[in-house]
C-alpha cells in the first residue's frame, strides 16, 4: 500500500532578495512497511526533505500525499495534528526533557492528542511503550541517569506512543557509539518487521544506511540514485 | 487539552526548575505581601485616625435653643427657653442615627478651695453619658458620677486637670470639697488630660457635675445670664457676705420681700437646658441624624410647617470634612504603593518567562514536533505564569498577613484584616500573570518548530 507519494516537490528559501532553491523537484513513493534511508552530503537537501516529509514544513510547490490525503497546503494546526497522530520523530540529540522521568517523557505527546486520557491510562500506556523498547525497569529514571542508547530508546518509545504508521529518524545514531548504534538500529529493524512501522532515516553514515531496505541518495536538491540495500528482501514483509 | 491537564503540565514544567520558579515567584510574593501588609496596616491606621478625629467630636451634634426676639430685637442664639431634658430623651429614643444624647447646662462661676480660687472656663452640668460622647471615659483618678446623682441633684463633681493644678497644687482632690458659688461640691474624680481643642480652648479647664445640680443650685438661670464669673453671691439668702459685697448683677425687678414670696411662691421650676449634645452613629450618618432630630424637635415643640425652628443644630463639619479627606488620601496612597509593588512583581514574572522561553526553545520545538499547536504552547506558558503568580499570591498573603500581625505584636500598631484586600490580591496576581505572561507565551507559540529544534 502506498503510504507517501511526493510529486515534483520543490522548496525555495527566500534569503532577502535571493531565492535559494533547496529542493528542485522531488518525486518519490514510499510503501507502507518500508525501511528507507535518506542519504546525501550536507547541503544536499535531505534535512529539508525530511522536514517536509515530517510535516514540520510545507513545500513551495508540488503535491504531498500521505495515506491518500493531499497535505501540501494544510494549515499549521492541521500539520500539528498530523504530526501527533501519524508521525513519530527520533532526533540525533534525543531531545528528552531534562529532569523529567522517562515515563513522563514518553507520555508527553499524549497531552496533545485530544483524547483526554486519565493519569493512570497515560502512565500505563507509557509504561507499556517503555517495556517494548526494553526499559521496563527504568520508568522513573531521569535522562541524566540513562546511557545514550537508553535515552534514544526512550525517545523511540515517545515517538511511538500515539501508534503512528511512520517513524522519522534524523541521524538517530549520530550521538551514539557503534555498539549502541547497532542496538538502536536493530530496534528499528524489529519495529519495522514485527509491527510494520514504516521508518524513514536520514543519515550520512553508509553503515547505518546499510540497515535500510531501501537507500535514496540526494544531491543538490534532486534524487541522485536509489538502491536496494542488503535488507531489500524485507521490502515485501509488510502486510 | 483540558485546563486541568495543562495545569498539570505547567506544574511539572515548574518543578523541573524549582530554583527558577521560586525566584520568579519571589517578586510576586513580595509584591502581594507588601500589598496585604500595607492594606492591613493602612486600614488599621486609617480607622485609628478616624477614631481619633471622631473623638475630637466629628460625630457630635450640638443642639441649642434658637433666638428669642421681641419687637424686632433679637437676643441671639440660646435665648429661648424651649429646650428641655425631655427633648434629649426623646432624641435618644426616636432618632435611630443617634446613639447618645446628653442634656447640658453651662455656668461660669468662681470655684474656691481653701485659700485658693479659680474661675474655670466652663462648668458643665451634664449626665454621665457626656464622658462617652466626648470619648473621655478613662478618668485620671476616682469614679465618674452616676445617673442617680443626676436624678437627686447631688453635689458631686469631676475636675479637669487645670483646675486640679490651680486649686490643689498636686494634691489628690478626690474626696475633698470645693465650693462653687458657695455651694460645696464633693470631688469624686479627676478627668484625664485632654489639652486644647482646635480653637485653643483649654479643655482641661472644666468642671463636670450633674446637670440638675448646676441648673438648680448653681446657675439658676439660662445661658443668657450665665456669665457671672465674679458673682459669688447668687444665693443671697444664704450668703451673708453679700450684704458687705453687693452682687454686681442688676436686678430688673424690685426684690420681693419675704412676705411677698410667702404669699406668691414661684411654683414652676423651669427645666430648660442650655444645649443638648448628641452623638451620631458615624460621621456619614450626620445629615440623616440632623434631619431626624429636626423632625423630633419640631414635633415636640409644636412648630407648624413654614414656621422657623426654635433651635439650632450644629455639627463639626470642618472635622467631618477633614476626616473624609484624610481617609480618601490614605486609601489612595496605599493603592499607589500597592500598584507599584505589583507592577514590579509583574515585570519580574515577564522577565523570567522570557528567559524561560529562550532557555526552553528546544523543548517548545519538541512539543510542536510531537503535535502541540501554537495555542497549546501559548496556553502552557500562560498557565505556567498564572500558576507562578497564584502561588506567589498565596505565599504573599501569608507573608503579608503574618507581617502585619508581627507589626501589631511588636510595634503595637493598629492593624485591620481586610478580606477585600486578600481577594483583590488574588485577582490581581492572576491578572498580573496573564498580562505579563502573555507576551512571552505568545512569543513561544510563534516559534518555528524546525528552528526551535535546531536551537542550541
Amino acid at each position: 500500500m502506498e503510504l507517501i507519494n511526493l510529486r515534483q516537490i520543490t522548496k525555495t528559501y527566500q534569503m532577502g532578495d535571493i531565492a535559494v532553491p533547496v529542493l528542485k523537484g522531488i518525486s518519490l513513493t514510499i510503501q507502507q512497511g518500508e525501511l528507507v534511508a535518506l542519504t546525501g552530503s550536507s547541503g544536499s537537501g535531505k534535512s529539508t526533505l525530511m522536514n517536509i516529509l515530517g510535516c514540520l514544513d510545507h513545500p513551495t510547490a508540488g503535491e504531498y500525499w500521505l495515506e491518500g490525503q493531499e497535505i501540501s497546503g494544510i494549515s499549521a494546526d492541521e500539520r500539528a495534528l498530523l504530526r501527533n497522530r501519524k508521525l513519530g520523530f527520533v532526533f540525533q540529540s534525543f531531545n528528552l526533557l531534562a529532569r523529567t522521568s522517562a515515563i513522563e517523557n514518553v507520555a508527553m505527546p499524549l497531552a496533545y492528542n485530544a483524547e483526554n486520557l486519565s493519569e493512570r491510562e497515560t502512565r500505563s500506556r507509557a509504561a507499556e511503550m517503555l517495556a517494548r523498547v526494553g526499559l521496563a525497569d527504568r520508568l522513573d529514571h531521569h535522562p541524566s541517569q540513562l546511557s545514550g542508547g537508553q535515552q534514544q530508546r526512550v525517545a523511540i518509545a515517545r515517538a511511538l506512543i500515539n501508534r503512528p504508521p511512520v517513524l522519522f529518524a534524523d541521524e538517530p545514531t549520530g550521538n551514539l557509539d557503534s555498539r549502541t548504534s547497532e542496538e538502536v538500529l536493530q530496534m528499528f529493524e524489529r519495529l519495522n518487521s514485527e509491527d510494520g512501522i514504516t521508518i524513514i532515516m536520514v543519515t550520512h553514515d553508509p553503515k547505518v544506511a546499510g540497515h535500510a531496505g531501501r537507500k535514496i541518495s540526494l544531491a543538490d536538491g534532486l534524487i541522485q540514485g536509489e538502491a536496494a540495500a542488503s535488507g531489500s528482501d524485507r521490502q515485501g514483509d509488510a502486510p | 487539552m483540558m485546563i486541568y491537564a495543562t495545569a498539570r503540565t505547567a506544574f511539572k514544567a515548574l518543578r523541573r526548575n524549582p530554583m527558577r520558579a521560586m525566584l520568579t515567584t519571589l517578586g510576586i510574593v513580595i509584591g502581594v505581601g507588601a500589598v496585604i501588609a500595607m492594606m492591613e496596616i493602612g486600614a488599621g491606621s486609617s480607622s485609628a485616625l478616624k477614631k481619633t478625629i471622631a473623638s475630637m467630636g466629628a460625630n457630635v451634634l450640638i443642639i441649642r435653643p434658637g433666638t428669642a426676639s421681641s419687637g424686632g430685637v433679637s437676643f441671639g442664639a440660646g435665648s429661648t427657653t424651649t429646650l428641655t431634658p425631655a427633648d434629649s430623651q426623646a432624641i435618644l429614643r426616636e432618632c435611630p442615627a443617634i446613639n447618645n444624647a446628653v442634656p447640658m447646662v453651662r455656668a461660669r462661676a468662681q470655684v474656691v478651695y481653701g485659700n485658693r480660687n479659680w474661675v474655670p472656663n466652663a462648668i458643665y452640668g451634664a449626665t454621665p453619658a457626656y464622658l462617652e460622647v466626648q470619648d473621655w471615659t478613662i478618668l485620671a483618678e476616682g469614679e465618674p458620677f452616676g445617673d442617680r446623682d443626676v436624678l437627686n441633684g447631688n453635689r458631686v463633681c469631676l475636675l479637669g486637670q487645670t483646675i486640679v493644678r490651680e486649686l490643689f497644687e498636686g494634691l489628690s482632690p478626690v474626696g475633698r470639697e470645693i465650693r462653687i458659688k458657695n455651694i460645696s461640691f464633693k470631688v469624686v474624680g479627676v478627668l484625664s488630660q485632654k489639652g486644647a481643642n482646635m480653637m485653643g480652648f483649654d479643655q482641661d479647664d472644666v468642671i463636670l457635675a450633674p446637670w440638675t445640680t448646676i441648673k438648680y443650685r448653681v446657675s439658676g438661670t439660662t445661658l443668657a445670664t450665665a456669665n457671672q464669673s465674679s458673682d459669688t453671691a447668687g444665693s443671697s439668702a444664704v450668703n451673708t457676705l453679700s450684704n458687705i459685697y453687693p452682687a454686681s448683677q442688676l436686678s430688673l425687678y424690685p426684690e420681693r420681700s419675704a412676705v411677698q414670696q410667702a404669699d406668691n411662691p414661684m411654683p414652676v421650676r423651669f427645666a430648660n437646658i442650655d444645649q443638648i449634645m448628641a452623638a451620631a452613629i458615624s460621621s456619614e450618618e450626620i445629615p440623616v441624624a440632623i434631619a431626624q432630630i429636626s423632625g423630633v424637635l419640631r414635633e415636640r415643640h409644636r412648630i407648624r410647617t413654614g414656621e422657623s425652628d426654635d433651635f439650632n443644630i450644629r455639627n463639626m463639619s470642618e472635622l467631618t470634612k477633614t476626616l473624609s479627606t484624610t481617609t480618601a488620601l490614605m486609601t489612595n496612597l496605599l493603592l499607589a504603593v500597592a500598584m507599584i509593588s505589583l507592577l514590579v512583581g509583574g515585570v519580574g514574572i515577564m522577565n523570567i518567562m522570557l528567559v524561560s522561553v529562550t532557555e526552553r526553545t528546544r523543548e517548545i520545538g519538541l512539543r510542536m514536533a510531537v503535535g502541540a499547536r501554537g495555542r497549546d504552547i501559548l496556553r502552557q506558558f500562560l498557565v505556567e505564569a498564572v500558576v507562578l503568580c497564584l502561588t506567589g499570591g498565596a505565599m504573599g498573603i501569608v507573608l503579608g498577613h503574618g507581617g502585619s500581625l508581627l507589626v501589631r505584636a511588636l510595634l503595637d500598631w493598629p492593624v485591620e484584616t481586610s478580606p477585600a484586600a486578600i481577594a483583590t490580591a488574588v485577582l490581581v496576581s492572576a491578572g498580573v500573570g496573564i498580562i505579563f505572561g502573555f507576551y512571552p507565551a505568545w512569543k513561544a507559540s510563534r516559534l518555528d518548530p524546525i528552528e526551535a529544534l535546531r536551537y542550541e
